[in-house]
């Protein structure tokens, strides 16, 4: 049985793949609460749930028994300072779990641009201050939000102490050792809202989401701000992927666990209009490593429709046959093809933010 | 000594009830009262022990004055009520 956990605007959900296909499984949990962040963590099986209060500011819920119970954990913290404008968590933006060799390490990405990592299934967490303390941090800007953020972190397959991030926006990041010092990346994105002789630079690159392909983890794909890109050497560059339909604007993008040249992409029209273009909802995906893209509708609305997929709305299980979508409009869809076909799931959910097939 | 009520709201998230605690200032009272509970600290000032943005306090009816040091003075016999702001719904 697969099972799919829905973050969203007003509480977490949770759909179950049974004998009678995808049915929701028992009652919200978080119910009118904003969720941004989950984590369903491969190793140990716990579930993880970042939640945005309005009122009472972000925090961090665990369940060690699939949801049934829950146990609060302390935030991540930014350092004291005495500064008039001394950095707060704003927002819980990305949860990642730390390498199979590394048992209770989860890294945590937030608006304001901070990575924390924690040692001790998230019971205390601990700034990463190389990262922080980088000079070029205060050249950081927001991507739709005030201030940067971390979205996208990828611990490499073969090596746990090889991260990398993605910014929006201080484009691409890597360390070798853990986080003890880190790196930018990520030549060869052109940033269109800069003036041009800055455009090429990589610390202005507003990536929306990186994803990075499971059995080759050298190939990465990004829904840029601009275009997508792909990189074939881990993030160090990336070319401007060909052919891409309609749209070549989005934020979400999903890899395949097993094939590194596919992945899929929901496109928008442009910055200025995070809609569909001419309000035909639709998926893009590429077989060939970007360098040709096929546009997939069957199952979705074209009548028309004005939903957004956000950056982490757009999943594949571990098959790479199913895919679910989830959108600002609080639709969401599934597939069991690999995006051939898609099925209404629910057209009455509050807005998504978040999407996770159980591992 | 001064009490402080906080609003259902917050009591959603963390069992808590009227607490009691002495202090010169808003933050001694408080600092006092939310030592017992870091998470309910958490839900009322931030990391930097700012008030919350969508928090209000009110001490002795009167919305407080200081938010970023919560320096406001408290007597010898305060009310403090801890509200949910109708912003940042």
């Amino acid at each position: 049985m697969a099972t799919l956990w829905v973050g969203s605007r007003k509480g977490l959900f949770r759909y179950d793949d049974g004998p009678n296909g995808w049915q929701v499984a028992g009652p919200p949990a978080f119910l009118a609460a904003p969720v941004s962040m989950l984590l369903d963590d491969p190793r140990d099986g716990a579930l993880y749930v970042a939640l945005a209060h309005g009122h009472f500011g972000c925090k961090l819920h665990r369940s060690d028994d699939r949801g049934a119970t829950w146990v609060e954990l302390p935030a991540p913290a930014f350092p004291r300072s005495d500064a008039p404008d001394a950095p707060a968590l704003e927002l819980i933006w990305e949860l990642a779990p730390g390498g199979p060799d590394q048992p209770g390490v989860l890294w945590l990405g937030t608006i304001p641009g901070g990575l924390f990592r924690s040692d001790d299934r998230g019971q205390t967490w601990r700034l990463n201050a190389a990262l922080w303390n980088d000079p070029s941090r205060p050249h950081w800007f927001g991507g739709g939000y005030d201030h940067p953020g971390i979205h996208s972190i990828l611990v490499d397959p073969r090596d746990s102490a090889h991260v990398t991030l993605g910014i929006s926006t201080a484009g691409v990041w890597t360390t070798r050792d853990g986080g003890a010092s880190w790196r930018q990346i990520g030549q060869g994105m052109r940033a269109d809202y800069m003036p041009p002789e800055r455009s090429a630079e990589p610390v202005v690159q507003d990536v929306h989401r990186l994803v990075q392909s499971p059995s080759n983890p050298d190939r990465l794909w990004c829904q840029h701000h601009c275009s997508i890109f792909v990189s074939d050497d881990g993030g160090e560059s990336f070319r401007e992927g060909r052919g891409m339909q309609p749209t070549a604007f989005g934020f979400a993008v999903a890899a395949h666990p097993e094939d590194p040249d596919r992945a899929w992409f929901v496109p928008g029209v442009k910055d200025e209009c995070r809609v569909p273009k001419d309000g035909r909802l639709v998926v893009s995906t590429s077989g060939d490593g970007g360098r040709s893209f096929q546009t997939l509708s069957e199952g979705l609305p074209q009548d028309p429709a004005w939903d957004l997929i956000y950056r982490h709305c757009l999943a594949v299980d571990a098959t790479g046959d199913r895919l679910a979508m989830g959108s600002t409009t609080g639709n969401l869809w599934v597939s069991g093809d690999g995006g051939d076909n898609w099925r209404l799931l629910s057209g009455n959910l509050p807005p998504v933010a978040v999407l996770a097939f159980a591992p | 000594m001064a009490t402080i009520r906080f609003t259902t709201h917050l009591m959603r998230h963390r069992p808590v009830r009227a607490l009691q605690a002495d202090g010169a200032t808003l933050a001694d009272v408080l600092g006092a009262a939310l030592s017992d509970d870091p998470l309910l600290r958490s839900y009322v000032l931030d990391e930097q022990d700012r008030v919350r943005k969508h928090v209000t306090i009110y001490l002795d009816g009167q919305p407080i004055r200081d938010r970023l040091r919560l320096s406001d003075p408290v007597g010898p016999v305060a009310e403090i009520y801890v509200m949910q702001a109708l912003s940042g719904g």
